[in-house]
């Protein structure tokens, strides 16, 4: 039995890998990569123990704190906890991860840095599994910022590629700039209680005498404490979770390897910032007891969400990258996740964070296999007609497609997003999130059709993808593994058998005949055959027989294409603001500089050396002058005497006779006696 | 008092070295460098004899040392040790054989670098350890004078205009600094920093101050701080400091970011903040815009730099100006009614942390300039490089690792100590540490710029032909700096458990008289 | 004439010889002659004085001449190795070509 005090394991074992993994030289690929899937796969039973022990007493949070360093008269103290939140998705991410690590054996197999590979990955399964177990915002925050860097590393992975370095560095600074808020919020929540403890024996705070303190307090704008405080974590969130508008980083991210994005955008980096939300849920909807509150923090939230989840699902459609469309695919789907979390179903948005992990990585890792098969071709209008020489990766493929689109019933995409379009719908804030996700189901089905279709379909239209051949066994067995995965795990959160949402929340929530709220579920299916009917129509039915022939949309609407494949012109956007900004003021910074105080100081030296010569010809005019003219005029004097001295003796005796007479004649004749 | 004068030894061990090396003029380079390295490492190890009998707990000095000296002006030969001190001559003796070992290799004439290296070492020591103003400031002046021969005879192409600049900037702000205590002298006949802490604590001493004549108390409260400000150096005094960092040698730049920028930021600890209590309060809200200034404006104007050394140069600007940020936000907020003890706790241990952490990470940031320079004929220009990390894994890894440390990641040592800083500050004043978060982006921003286009890409520049990665020599010196980072990241208690009592006591008496 | 009187006119002479060729001649040596000869004369005065004075003190006049020899011994040697070292510098010890310390 695995209790609170141990969870630390789960996080130590792949640290502990990436430590060897550091260690080892560049030769030792077997024990790099080694030990790497064995801490998974350690870090996967451990926590399939935690999970044991969690669902035995849903409604506890066990934790275990421990002080860090003393501070002042008290200190900052850490800890590990564990209920069944953070129980699933270290099942989850533990095991994604697993299989992501197997797959990568294959997918990584020919790279000089192989072992370098399997130490970072470990080091981001690490850091996302401290992200998961903590009890505390300050060891979540440690864990979240070397999730950052260690994204940063896998991101930029391909160093001499300037595309993935720039990348890297996009993805660590938008990131950075999300973090920032969120280290304020963590500062601020620390002044305001005193902890950053989550549960500590009712101090924690996220429990009800904290929290109902912490609602009490209004700033002069009329803002509550908790809603400042909660909108600040929410820029954390949304900046790991790719939440618009600080989304740009998120397909740029796709310069890494294909199994570093199936990490990071499926199963686990940017599932933290719906995780974070999820986690501190009781802060954000502190507020909510505030009836006059001038804004509720989950409101935010959701319009963040809707935002997110329609912006993400247009541009995807207009994307010709494979790894492109996923991941804008992925921004649409944390979208939804953000969104149930404003519209306060948390349970909706973890139940929907398991089900994507599994789809999405099984996409992602689909789409690794293709461009491994097809010598890193990506561009979706240059592949085709995959599906007779990859079997395996087709099938795979289009079950984690169906799923990702929510076709119902068998699919897991399905339950959990009708999760959340139930939840969407009776939020009685506003509805236009509601409409925002229809739309969204709309387009997801539709853009998910056309990959397909585009990849597997038709003929090969490029010499890689008609010499593409399935790949090995180490990278098309997790490809099933996680399909079954994507298809089963549905099942534990459908509306007639709610296990998942019980044990969640800790309480039995009663099961809902399928039927009951129809309505909505029909709508939903008929979204979905839409969005396939017109994905078949438009691309399945004819489909692409050239690399360069225009896409029937671009055809019909080309600026509105071309706006929406250059990704909504953000980029450009931030670029023109942001950076320019930024580059001004550090120009700004470095007249100052090199102008403005350099040059105080350099006139502050000028006007000291014009005070000394001023000074010094004083001193010279004036007090040295009549010393000069003293002592040469004595020099004067002495040059005169000098020149008695003739140096010839004779003269010198004559005058000594003379003077001897005349000193003679003095006495003598003076009478000087 | 304790039988052997301790603290005597780690000062004067040092320059016994320093006379020693004078007088073997016939020693050959490797056994002058053995010495000179063997007398630098004496206070690491006597730090640590130290170390053994501290009493954490205590929160005056220890070990004290105090004789007669001059009679007739009450100045005594007074050394004493506490945690604030402790923790600096700790970083002193870490730092400086590391800097010795910096310059083993490419130094020409080792015995006279040695000399001056085990002079500066002493000096450096002497301030931190100095509680009469006499000595403490005869250690304060005396430490310039070998750093500008070690700038000057080892530095770049512009290392005489940047050493002269140096001195002459910094001896200009120890002017008023030796103006504002003749004044002191003046009122109140003592020199001791313990005695006029008391006075200051009262507030007799503004009061004696002012027997003087009016304008007094402030005119002697602004000569200090300018003394120290340009030592620290605070924005708007930093203008010399670029320069400096960028032409001295590379183990002197070392030893200057790691250990003499933090004479400064010891001296408005030590000396300014308990002295002048009041002033500093009252004149603490426009500081906060010039700590901000630094802050913001350093890491902005490293952004725009294109000399690798003076970017690092700019980013310790930005590092230090947080100790200050914190430590004004404490004074700010000193008095208020407002119990703010718990901030200011965090305030001030983020800023002793800060201290410790920028030395080790930024020297061990020069170091990484200085082994690219050397690798690169002596070019350091950000466009000089790229695609290092495929050249030279290893150093890549070690100089990511110090750069990460260096711009706060957690796990690293930088992170602790800005994150109490910011936690401090918030608690006192909000807005400042909202601002202060433009610098944490910006820092980032530059750090990981540089990493990019040095390391990243393909290769080019000087990394495009032949690039030797770490020799045995650059190992002993990173592989030191680079564990620290590692375990006080992790294990922050091992510095805070030396101050937290003496941090608490301050924290707690944060009233003006 | 009184012996008096004799010795004196007789040291007079002396001493107008010894000055004349102290004058006169450029040789360093015979200069040096010329002024023991003057020297010679006032300690003759001495003894004259001595011997045939008023008020008679017991051996003054013969202390006095004694000394005086003596220092004259002294300064002649002086004198002498100064004329070597000239000789030694300009190879010739003509007084006239002496004028080397002039001011």
């Amino acid at each position: 039995m695995i209790d609170a005090a141990h969870l630390w394991l789960i996080p130590a074992l792949p640290l502990l890998a990436a430590g060897i993994g550091a260690l080892t030289p560049r030769s030792g690929r077997r024990l790099a990569s080694g030990a790497a899937i064995a801490a998974m796969a350690g870090a996967f039973l451990l926590s399939c123990l935690a999970l044991q022990r969690a669902l035995a007493d849903p409604a506890a949070h066990l934790y275990a704190n421990f002080t860090w360093f003393e501070l002042g008269d008290g200190a900052v103290r850490l800890g590990w906890l564990l209920d069944p939140l953070n129980a699933f998705m270290c099942v989850m991410v533990t095991f994604v991860s697993l299989l992501i690590f197997i797959f990568s054996l294959g997918y990584m197999k020919e790279d000089a840095n192989f072992k370098q590979f399997f130490c970072f990955l470990s080091l981001f399964a690490a850091a996302m599994l401290g992200v998961i177990v903590a009890n505390s915002l300050l060891l979540l925050f440690i864990s979240w910022e070397l999730v950052g860097v260690a994204s940063y590393l896998l991101i930029g992975f391909w160093f001499h590629k300037p595309a993935a370095a720039a990348a890297a560095k996009k993805a660590f600074l938008t990131t950075r700039i999300g973090d920032l808020g969120f280290l304020l919020g963590l500062v601020w929540l620390y002044d305001a209680t005193g902890s950053l403890l989550l549960f500590d024996g009712g101090h924690g705070v996220l429990e009800s005498g904290v929290l109902g303190d912490l609602a009490t307090q209004v700033l002069a704008s009329g803002l509550a404490v908790p809603t400042a405080i909660s909108l600040l974590i929410f820029c954390g969130a949304a900046g790991k979770s790719g939440q618009f508008p600080l989304h740009v980083w998120l397909p740029d991210a796709m310069e890494g390897p294909t199994p570093v994005s199936a990490l990071i955008h499926a199963a686990t980096m940017v599932a933290a910032g719906v995780f974070l939300v999820a986690r501190v849920f009781p802060l954000f909807a502190a507020d909510q007891v505030l009836a006059a509150g001038p804004l509720h923090a989950l409101t935010v939230v959701a319009a963040i969400g809707a935002i997110t989840a329609l912006l993400g699902a247009v541009i995807a459609v207009a994307q010709d990258d494979l790894k492109r469309v996923l991941a804008f695919s992925t921004v649409s789907q944390l979208g939804y996740m953000m969104l149930a979390l404003g519209v306060g179903s948390w349970v909706g948005a973890i139940f929907h964070l398991l089900t994507h992990a599994f789809f999405k990585a099984l996409l992602f890792l689909g789409a690794g296999s293709v461009i491994h098969a097809a010598h890193h071709e990506q561009d979706i209008r240059r592949l085709g007609g995959l599906s007779r020489s990859m079997r395996t990766t087709f099938v795979t493929f289009a079950v984690g497609m169906m799923a990702l689109a929510g076709v119902p019933f068998v699919f897991s995409g399905f339950w959990s997003k009708e999760a959340i379009l139930h939840a969407a719908s009776e939020w009685d804030v506003s509805h236009l999130p509601f409409y925002a996700t229809l739309i969204g189901v709309v387009l997801t089905a539709f853009y998910m059709t056309r990959l397909l279709c585009e990849v597997f379909r038709g003929a090969p239209r490029s010499p890689a993808a008609a010499h593409a051949h399935e790949s090995p066994r180490v990278m098309t067995i997790p490809l099933a593994v996680l399909a079954i995965g994507a298809v089963a795990l549905g099942f534990l959160g459908t509306p007639v058998w709610p296990w998942l949402q019980s044990r969640l929340t800790g309480t039995p929530i009663p099961a809902r005949p399928l039927l009951e709220g129809g309505g909505l579920m029909g709508l939903s299916i008929v979204l979905v055959a839409l969005g396939l009917g017109a994905g078949w129509a438009l691309y399945g039915r004819r489909v692409r027989l050239t690399a360069t022939a225009p896409d029937p949309l671009a055809a019909a609407a080309p600026r509105t294409w071309a706006f929406l494949g250059d990704r909504m012109k953000f980029d450009s956007l931030y670029a023109a603001t942001l950076v320019r900004l930024n580059a001004f003021v550090a120009a700004l910074a470095d007249f100052l500089d090199r102008r403005v105080w350099g040059s105080a100081v350099g006139f502050l030296a000028r006007f000291a050396e014009f005070t000394g010569v001023v000074n010094s010809e004083f001193d010279d005019g004036a007090l040295n002058g009549g010393f000069n003219a003293a002592s040469e005029d004595i020099r004067r004097t002495g040059r005169a005497y000098s020149r008695a001295q003739t140096g010839e003796t004779h003269g010198y005796l004559r005058t000594l006779a003379i003077a001897f007479v005349a000193l003679a004649l003095l006495v003598l004749l003076g009478g000087v006696r | 008092m304790n039988a052997l004068p301790l603290l005597s030894l780690i000062i004067f061990v040092p320059w016994a070295g320093a006379v020693l090396l004078a007088c073997l003029p016939r020693l050959g380079a490797p056994a002058s460098r053995a010495l000179a390295l063997g007398f630098s490492l004496s206070t690491l190890a006597l730090t640590l004899a130290a170390l053994g009998s501290f009493d954490p707990a205590t929160t005056g000095y220890q070990f004290v040392e105090r004789h007669d000296w001059i009679r007739a002006l009450h100045v005594h030969y007074h050394l004493g040790l506490d945690g604030l001190s402790l923790l600096l001559v700790l970083l002193t003796g870490l730092l400086s054989p590391l800097c010795l070992l910096a310059s083993w290799r490419t130094v020409a004439e080792a015995r006279f670098f040695g000399l001056l290296f085990l002079l500066l070492q002493g000096a450096a020591l002497g301030v931190f350890l100095a509680l009469d103003f006499f000595h403490w400031f005869i250690f304060w002046e005396l430490s310039l004078i070998p750093a500008y021969f070690l700038i000057r005879l080892w530095g770049g192409p512009g290392a005489a205009r940047a050493g002269y600049q140096f001195v002459i900037y910094t001896i200009g702000g120890s002017a008023f600094l030796l103006l504002g205590f003749a004044a002191i002298f003046a009122a109140t006949g003592s020199l001791d920093f313990v005695e006029l802490s008391s006075l200051g604590a009262t507030g007799a001493l503004g009061g004696k101050l002012a027997s003087l004549g009016g304008i007094w108390p402030q005119a002697v409260f602004l000569g200090v701080f300018l003394g120290f400000a340009v030592k620290v150096p605070l924005f708007p005094f930093h203008t010399w400091l670029p320069a400096t960092y960028a032409e001295a040698p590379t183990g002197v730049s070392m030893f200057l970011t790691g250990v003499m920028s933090k004479m400064g930021v010891y001296g408005f600890i030590r000396v300014l903040w308990p002295l002048f209590p009041g002033p500093l309060h009252a004149a603490a809200g426009p500081l906060l815009w010039f700590a901000l200034g630094g802050v913001v404006l350093g890491a902005f104007a490293a952004m725009r730099q294109t000399d690798l050394k003076r970017m690092i140069a700019y980013s310790s600007v930005n590092h230090l100006s947080y100790c200050l940020l914190a430590l004004f936000a404490v004074s700010v907020a000193t008095g208020s009614s407002r119990p703010a003890s718990e901030a200011a706790a965090a305030a001030l241990s983020g800023t002793l942390l800060q201290v410790f952490n920028h030395g080790i990470s930024a020297a061990a940031l020069f170091y990484c300039a200085g082994v690219l320079e050397s690798r690169a004929g002596g070019r350091r220009g950000l466009n000089d490089f790229g695609g290092v990390r495929s050249a030279a894994p290893v150093f890549a890894g070690l100089c990511g690792i110090a750069l990460f440390a260096s711009l706060g990641l957690p796990g690293l040592n930088g992170f602790v100590g800005e994150f109490l800083i910011f936690r401090g500050v918030w608690g006192l004043a909000p807005w400042a540490a909202a601002v202060a978060c433009l610098g944490l982006f910006a820092t980032a921003w530059f750090l990981l710029t540089f990493w990019q286009r040095v390391f990243h890409g393909p290769r080019a520049g000087a990394a495009a032909g032949p690039f030797a990665d770490l020799s045995g020599l650059d190992f002993a010196v990173l592989v030191p700096l680079v564990a620290l980072m590692f375990l006080l990241g992790v294990l922050p208690h091992l510095l805070t458990g030396l101050f937290n009592p003496l941090i608490t006591s301050w924290a707690n008496h944060l009233v003006l008289p | 004439m009184s012996p008096l009187q004799f010795c004196l006119i007789f040291s007079g002479v002396l001493f107008s010889v010894g000055l004349a060729g102290a004058l006169a001649r450029s040789n360093a040596i015979l200069v040096l002659l010329g002024i023991e000869l003057m020297l010679n004369a006032a300690n003759l005065n001495f003894i004259a004085f001595w011997r045939y004075g008023p008020a008679s003190a017991p051996a003054t006049g013969v202390i006095f001449v004694i000394f005086s020899i003596a220092v004259t011994a002294a300064e002649t040697a002086v004198g002498l190795a100064l004329v070597i070292a000239i000789h030694r510098h300009q190879r010739s010890i003509r007084l006239q070509e002496a004028t080397r310390l002039k001011g």
